[in-house]
């Protein structure tokens, strides 16, 4: 913890969660957990072809079957058109896409696509029902590997998609939606200067976020023309949103509540089940409840990208680098829109470089529509980027966090995407990984050590939040984003901190459309700085108004008075002889001095502080059957400031967690046809408790100062560093690199081999 | 004159290979129309689809945000969860 924290009176504190209580007693209530009289049971039926005509689709089976309240296809929606990329947020947004991908139009698209959906009186029913609808397929090749998908000759998944990016724009369609490149100084000549050149090709797969809680629904539409929606999302204002332009329904129509979420990770940054349960729920009349199964969340949505990539830096031999090329193959999906765009800004994000050029290419195959994942993108390019900068390390013989200090960016650095750097921590988090005891314990035989780096801006963007005064003095605060990290501890330390208060008289809510301003999604690290951004806004204008109440109760200027420790105070000896005046008093006497008192903030926050984090990691591998095993893992990370500690070390626990399970087991397997063969947690391994040490989280703090706090982002930066920090553990525990991830057993057996040891 | 610059890949599409531009304004959307003048429909994609840095701060929704005669103004690409479908 660094020292400023000591200056606050709760920031910085490990105060105990608000919602702790309710879900570990299991009162909590998540998306599946609601039930409303009348509910019905829906249900998705769901293409088990890779890509395929739909030709026509027969119901009346269904329809009739007892028990079926409603049966809809895509033509019960309106007609998508053909949309292109908008703004939408921290990403781009094509409703056309978001529509198609809800349900199947004119074609399915990957093993999983949803076709169509019944609502039923029981869930046998509405099983049953699926099994009865006909739906006429005409089979079309498919692709599932990016690079496959680039070739010429590779089955087309849209006649309208054109690379955009290229010049001229081709005058045929192709499964590459966009190509685009950043550059700086000229690497060709940087290259020229280098005395050692490593060029390496890596390939990363999807993977899945893992939540474990399934997405889940319930829907209510009534015969005027309302509807309200409970749901476990990453933001209920953007389901209110897409959830209305899917339906072609004004968004004051559609109240949407946010259940208690279990996982997201970005994975609920979207939505599936939403206007399907609204459609039927406007068929039936009655309210409509739908839950993905396990195989239904792998089969039907989106994990991170796979890819294909090259990387190629140069190296003088004392370390400098002095040029950095890469090219991104990234696949969507079905639908375009991979992160390929931050993953070519962020690959060398870490580094003060002269000489850069990365290319990045958005290519859509047949498979489920990605979404986001903990700092999209920036894993898959930094695992490439990462695994060369330590082989170099290894040929030109430099310590490799040494060379991450030669090369490191620090403040005014011009970052290979374009602007410069303000005030930011890496070089201290290699320095500290450096100083760690971890770094210099000694490892026995069959063991290595890996060390990587990660990088990810971070954003701000739009948050409300609205604060209530209770006669008694204590607090209550309203946001609009939902909580899958502990905000609502970090929301209320930071109201207690302004409104100087204890924290356990601020209550933190998460409300519902129709009780909050807007809110963005629970994404990009940005709900404890931009929308804690919006409660000190509430907060400081609760304070304004306490000041002027106290003002009027003493008859003195509000000039006069000041905010001290939870009270209003004369500003001297001059403003006269008053006792502290506490929040409690002059809440408690309100109705005479003006009303009740209640704040609001509002904001589209900018100057979120970019995160860099290093991380060790030792691992032993099993030559006999390739298993590796994670020894022990020390993870440092520049958090600016950590609001509640605890929290922020889980982040960054979690964030190496999944990423482990990257490196080493998870992966999306499918047949000769194009169909998901592991679409559960027995075959889709993530790591559990027994196969992870305790990760020791560091946290440095180097103060954003666009935050009245200094918070900066925490909970992407921690799952980039992983994939790289185990590769070049387990390279320099065997001497031979696998750099296709997962590295699995036959794999890493295979590279041993090949060593010929 | 604000200093403007382009990705390659935009300034290839929009503008015949150029990314550096000198621009006069006071706020980004008054950079941005010069700009949208100079390279016709580079102004609608920067609105629908990019962010801005402007001396080195990131403006993922950039208008109004004030620009002085020796700013560096970089388009880039959203940034974020690209991925929101």
């Amino acid at each position: 913890m660094g020292e400023q924290s000591q200056n606050y009176k709760w920031i910085g504190k490990r105060t105990l969660r608000p919602d702790g209580p309710d879900k570990v007693t299991g009162r909590a209530k998540f998306g599946a957990d609601l039930a409303l009289p009348g509910m019905l049971h829906g249900r998705v039926l769901r293409s088990s072809h890779a890509h395929a005509n739909i030709r026509g689709i027969d119901t009346s089976k269904a329809e009739a079957l007892p028990g079926v309240k409603a049966v809809i296809t895509g033509a019960d929606f309106p007609n998508p058109g053909q949309g292109k990329m908008i703004a939408f947020g921290e990403g781009q947004l094509n409703y056309s896409d978001m529509a198609r991908n809800v349900i199947a139009r004119e074609k399915a698209f990957y093993d999983g696509h949803a076709v169509a959906a019944v609502a039923a009186t029981s869930a046998a029913a509405a099983e049953e029902a699926l099994s009865l609808i006909e739906v006429d397929y005409e089979l079309l090749p498919h692709v599932i590997d990016v690079e496959a998908a680039m070739e010429p000759n590779a089955p087309v998944l849209h006649d309208n998609l054109f690379t955009d990016g290229v010049t001229p724009t081709p005058d045929k369609p192709s499964n590459i939606a966009s190509r685009l490149e950043f550059n700086l100084g000229d690497v060709e000549a940087g290259f020229a200067k280098a005395d050692a050149v490593v060029e390496r090709k890596f390939t990363t797969q999807p993977v899945h976020q893992g939540y474990i809680e399934p997405h889940a629904v319930v829907a209510e539409a009534t015969e005027d023309g309302q509807v309200r929606i409970w749901c476990s999302s990453q933001g209920a204002f953007m389901v209110r949103g897409n959830t209305a332009q899917a339906l072609g329904m004004d968004m004051a129509q559609i109240r949407v509540t946010p259940a208690e979420i279990g996982g997201a990770f970005g994975g609920k940054t979207v939505i599936y089940l939403e206007p399907l349960a609204v459609r039927l729920s406007q068929k039936a009349g009655r309210p409509v409840r739908m839950v993905m199964s396990r195989e239904e969340v792998f089969r039907g949505s989106g994990p991170t990208s796979g890819s294909a990539m090259e990387v190629k830096i140069g190296v003088t031999k004392d370390g400098k680098i002095t040029a950095a090329q890469a090219t991104l193959k990234f696949q969507a999906g079905a639908f375009q829109g991979s992160p390929a765009g931050p993953g070519a800004m962020c690959a060398f994000g870490p580094y003060d470089l002269e000489n850069v050029n990365v290319v990045g290419y958005d290519v859509v195959v047949n498979r489920p529509k990605v979404a986001a994942y903990r700092a999209p993108g920036a894993p898959i390019s930094e695992f490439a980027v990462e695994s060369v900068l330590d082989e170099i390390a290894g040929k030109i013989g430099i310590d490799p966090l040494e060379l991450r200090l030669k090369n490191g960016a620090k403040e005014g650095t011009q970052a290979a995407y374009g602007p410069k750097f303000g005030p930011i921590g890496y070089l201290e988090t290699v320095e500290a990984a450096k100083a760690h005891e971890h770094y210099a314990a000694p490892l026995g035989p069959n063991q290595g050590r890996g060390v990587a780096s990660g990088f990810w801006f971070n954003i701000g963007g739009e948050s409300s939040a609205s604060m209530q005064i209770s006669e008694d003095g204590t607090a209550t605060v309203l946001t609009g984003s939902p909580d899958i990290g502990g905000s609502r501890a970090s929301m209320a330390i930071m109201a207690a901190e302004v409104l100087g208060i204890d924290v356990d008289k601020v209550r933190p809510i998460v409300a519902d459309t129709n009780s909050v301003g807007y809110c963005f999604v629970t994404g990009g690290s940005r709900v404890t700085f931009a929308t804690g951004m919006a409660v000190i806004q509430a907060a400081e204008d609760v304070v304004d108004q306490m000041r002027q109440r106290a003002a009027k109760e003493w008859d003195i200027p509000v000039d006069a008075v000041v905010w001290e420790d939870g009270c209003a105070k004369p500003a001297g000896s001059n403003a006269g002889d008053f006792e502290p005046m506490s929040m409690a008093e002059i809440a408690g006497n309100s109705a005479r001095t003006g009303g009740p008192i209640n704040g609001k903030g509002a904001l589209n926050a900018s100057g979120a502080g970019p995160g860099f984090g290093t991380h060790i990691c030792d691992v032993e591998v099993d030559p006999e059957t390739g298993r590796v095993t994670i020894l022990r893992y020390t993870a440092v990370q520049d958090v600016g400031r950590a609001i509640h500690p605890g929290y922020v070390e889980g982040q960054l626990q979690g964030g190496v967690a999944q990423g482990i399970g990257w490196a080493l087991n998870e992966e999306y397997i499918y047949d000769a046809d194009g169909r998901l063969e592991n679409p559960g947690f027995l075959d889709y391994r993530i790591p559990v408790a027994s196969d992870l040490p305790m990760i020791e989280a560091v946290l440095l703090e180097v103060p954003n100062p666009r935050h009245p706090f200094g918070v900066r982002g925490v909970g992407e930066v921690p799952i980039i560093p992983p994939m790289a920090a185990v590769a070049n553990a387990i390279a320099n525990a065997v001497g031979a690199r696998v750099p296709d991830l997962p590295i699995s057993p036959p794999k890493l057996l295979a590279a041993i081999d090949a060593k010929g040891d | 004159m604000a200093r403007v610059l382009l990705p390659r890949s935009v300034g290839e599409q929009y503008a015949d290979g150029e990314t550096e531009f000198e621009i006069a304004g006071t706020t980004v959307r008054e950079i941005v129309r010069a700009l949208d003048a100079r390279i016709p429909g580079i102004g609608e994609l920067i609105q629908e689809t990019m962010a801005v840095a402007v001396d080195g701060e990131i403006f993922q929704d950039p208008y109004l945000e004030e620009v002085q005669p020796d700013s560096e103004l970089f388009v880039l690409p959203k940034i974020g969860g690209g991925t929101v479908l």
